[in-house]
């Protein structure tokens, strides 16, 4: 069949698989920017698989002080995992840690629903029995005095069911340096949907994998089809021109906004063109057996 | 939604019980079934028809028009719906609410929103003694909603106040806040004698603070989150309370002669 061609990048007749996940927010603030985003960095870090991290995290968007509870600037950081009771621990270990921590920080809920996940009324207990119980209409908090004030912290947050985790694009071009480009374009693109989140070093990841290996100890091993050295040495589904792949990974809080990530992302892919960037894009998948959402790419062009 | 409206005939001889008349218990009745609903006072027998002139309309949304400091338990056990009286109200407005919102434009007598767990209570002139108190031999008093006072309170306002948020807009007689278990109170205009005495825990914001209680210390000045957020929660029900809580804020905590986990705050 011939390959779908957009401004003269190939477009592969394939659709990214993607699994259920739990989701949630959570609004980080601090006094200024600088330590909003510092707390989100930190909470987000080694969150790049469930795989090994047990959740997959990252920094939806920046919030201005106009729209936060207290003013302050903020961060909201999506955090997902396969399971409820995984995602709960894995919310408060990393609250706990990393924003219980940061210097001037505050947390606060930032999912609607009724399942609701502990943060706060997990956390509370640091404060050795001085932690206070706010409530106010629907809205708890605890303050847990520290030594530069008090953490301020709602009681729980948002968990939705719904979530949509393994999103992604395969971006192939002639060498690195042209392909990194093209990555770093569609991270940017994909950035700015709201509800997903990039969970590899800056979006991408370069050691795609296949499930099972010639070894029994791993589940999952490189992508032998889709490196390019083995291209002679192995059923290789790259063509000639092509010497790098990288590829992007998506979580969403929705399918839908699993769907726009990727639509963001191959319309500033195409934008850019073969000569300065991917000469050809794909997706990965499992045959469609494993997981329920199909995300075809031809129904996601410009 | 057009509400239902009684109007007071005439000022009553006695005091009257107007528990009865709230969404939830009226909802479904006709004007007669109304009418015929009997009020209790002394001995003599009285109905809603011999006090009130009843003009159907949604029970959800009740409006009293005219009011007397002799109509007690307005709004008492309110679940849901509304209630506006365009008037006084006597003792226990709101008492045991805990869902809806009742408003009284005129004053209210003692025990106003006492007890009350949830929905909002709205006194557009003043209340008596013992706001959002319980009653004698009872534990705890308000535990949870919203009660506001545009002007000002009796003696002992919030006293053993468990949750929930009050607010007066203007002054507060002596010992506001007494023996509170925890919950906000706030006083925007003069307060009077022994703030929070006995509190446990919980939150008094005073705008204009007397001398405080020896048994209250010194946690010097904050500027916290919290009182950010709650600033920014407050600023639709009441913008001087915003106000207050968006200041930097002096912390005094006690009562140490109690548990000593309650906060004093006022303006720095």
């Amino acid at each position: 069949m011939r390959p779908i061609s957009r401004n003269g990048v190939r477009i592969d007749d394939s659709f990214a698989e993607a699994f259920p996940m739990r989701g949630t927010a959570i609004l980080i603030t601090a006094p200024n920017r600088r330590w909003a985003m510092q707390a989100a960095t930190t909470m987000t870090g080694f969150a790049t698989s469930v795989i090994g991290c047990g959740a997959e995290a990252g920094i939806d968007h920046e919030v201005s002080e106009k729209s936060t509870p207290d003013g302050r600037p903020g961060v909201r950081v999506l955090l997902f995992s396969m399971s409820s009771d995984t995602l709960q621990t894995q919310l408060v270990n990393r609250v706990g840690q990393c924003v219980l921590t940061s210097p001037g920080s505050a947390c606060f809920a930032d999912l609607h629903g009724t399942d609701r996940l502990q943060i706060g009324d997990a956390i509370r207990y640091f404060g050795d029995g001085w932690q206070i119980s706010k409530k106010f209409g629907n809205r708890h908090f605890w303050r847990v005095p520290v030594m530069d004030g008090e953490f301020l912290c709602e009681a729980t947050t948002g968990l939705t069911k719904n979530a949509v985790g393994g999103g992604n694009l395969l971006l192939m071009g002639a060498d690195p340096k042209n392909t990194m480009r093209a990555a770093e374009l569609a991270v940017d693109a994909m950035n700015e949907v709201e509800g997903v989140v990039l969970p590899f070093p800056g979006g991408v990841v370069r050691s795609g994998s296949k499930v099972g290996s010639k070894y029994k100890m791993m589940m999952a091993s490189t992508n032998d089809a889709y490196c390019p050295t083995l291209r002679g040495a192995v059923a290789t589904s790259l063509d000639d021109d092509i010497g790098c792949v990288l590829e992007i990974v998506i979580d969403g809080l929705t399918e839908k906004a699993v769907a726009d990530a990727m639509r963001a992302g191959l319309a500033a892919v195409i934008e850019l063109g073969p000569d300065n960037g991917a000469v050809r894009v794909g997706a990965g998948n499992y045959g469609g057996k494993l997981g329920p959402f199909h995300f075809h790419l031809k129904d996601l062009l410009p | 939604m057009k509400p239902l409206v009684l109007t007071l005939k005439q000022e009553p001889d006695q005091r009257l019980d107007l528990g009865q008349l709230t969404p939830n218990q009226i909802e479904g009745k006709s004007v007669n079934e109304i009418a015929e609903i009997e009020l209790q006072t002394t001995r003599e027998k009285l109905t809603v028809g011999d006090i009130f002139k009843i003009r159907a309309g949604s029970a959800q949304s009740i409006r009293f028009e005219g009011g007397s400091l002799r109509l007690d338990n307005v709004g008492h056990e309110m679940k849901s719906g509304e209630i506006l009286v365009e008037g006084d109200c006597g003792k226990n407005t709101g008492r045991n609410m805990s869902g809806g919102t009742v408003t009284v434009v005129g004053d209210c007598g003692p025990f106003a929103g006492s007890c009350m767990s949830g929905g909002k209570l709205e006194i557009g002139n003043n209340a008596g003694d013992f706001l959002g108190g319980p009653l004698d031999g009872e534990m705890e008093g308000m535990s949870g909603g919203l009660l506001i006072v545009r002007g000002s309170v009796g003696k002992r306002a919030g006293d053993r106040l468990r949750r929930g948020t009050i607010v007066v807009e203007r002054s507060a007689g002596d010992y506001p806040g007494s023996r509170m278990i925890a919950g906000t109170l706030i006083v925007l205009g003069n307060c009077g004698q022994m703030p929070g005495y006995l509190m446990r825990r919980g939150t008094i914001a005073l705008a204009r603070p007397p001398e405080l209680a020896p048994t209250f210390t010194d946690c010097g000045t904050h500027k916290l989150a919290f009182a950010g957020v709650f600033a920014g929660l407050l600023r639709p029900e009441s913008p001087g309370a915003a106000r207050l809580f968006a200041r930097p804020l002096y912390r005094f905590a006690g009562d140490m002669a109690a548990l000593g986990k309650g906060e004093i705050f006022f303006p720095a």
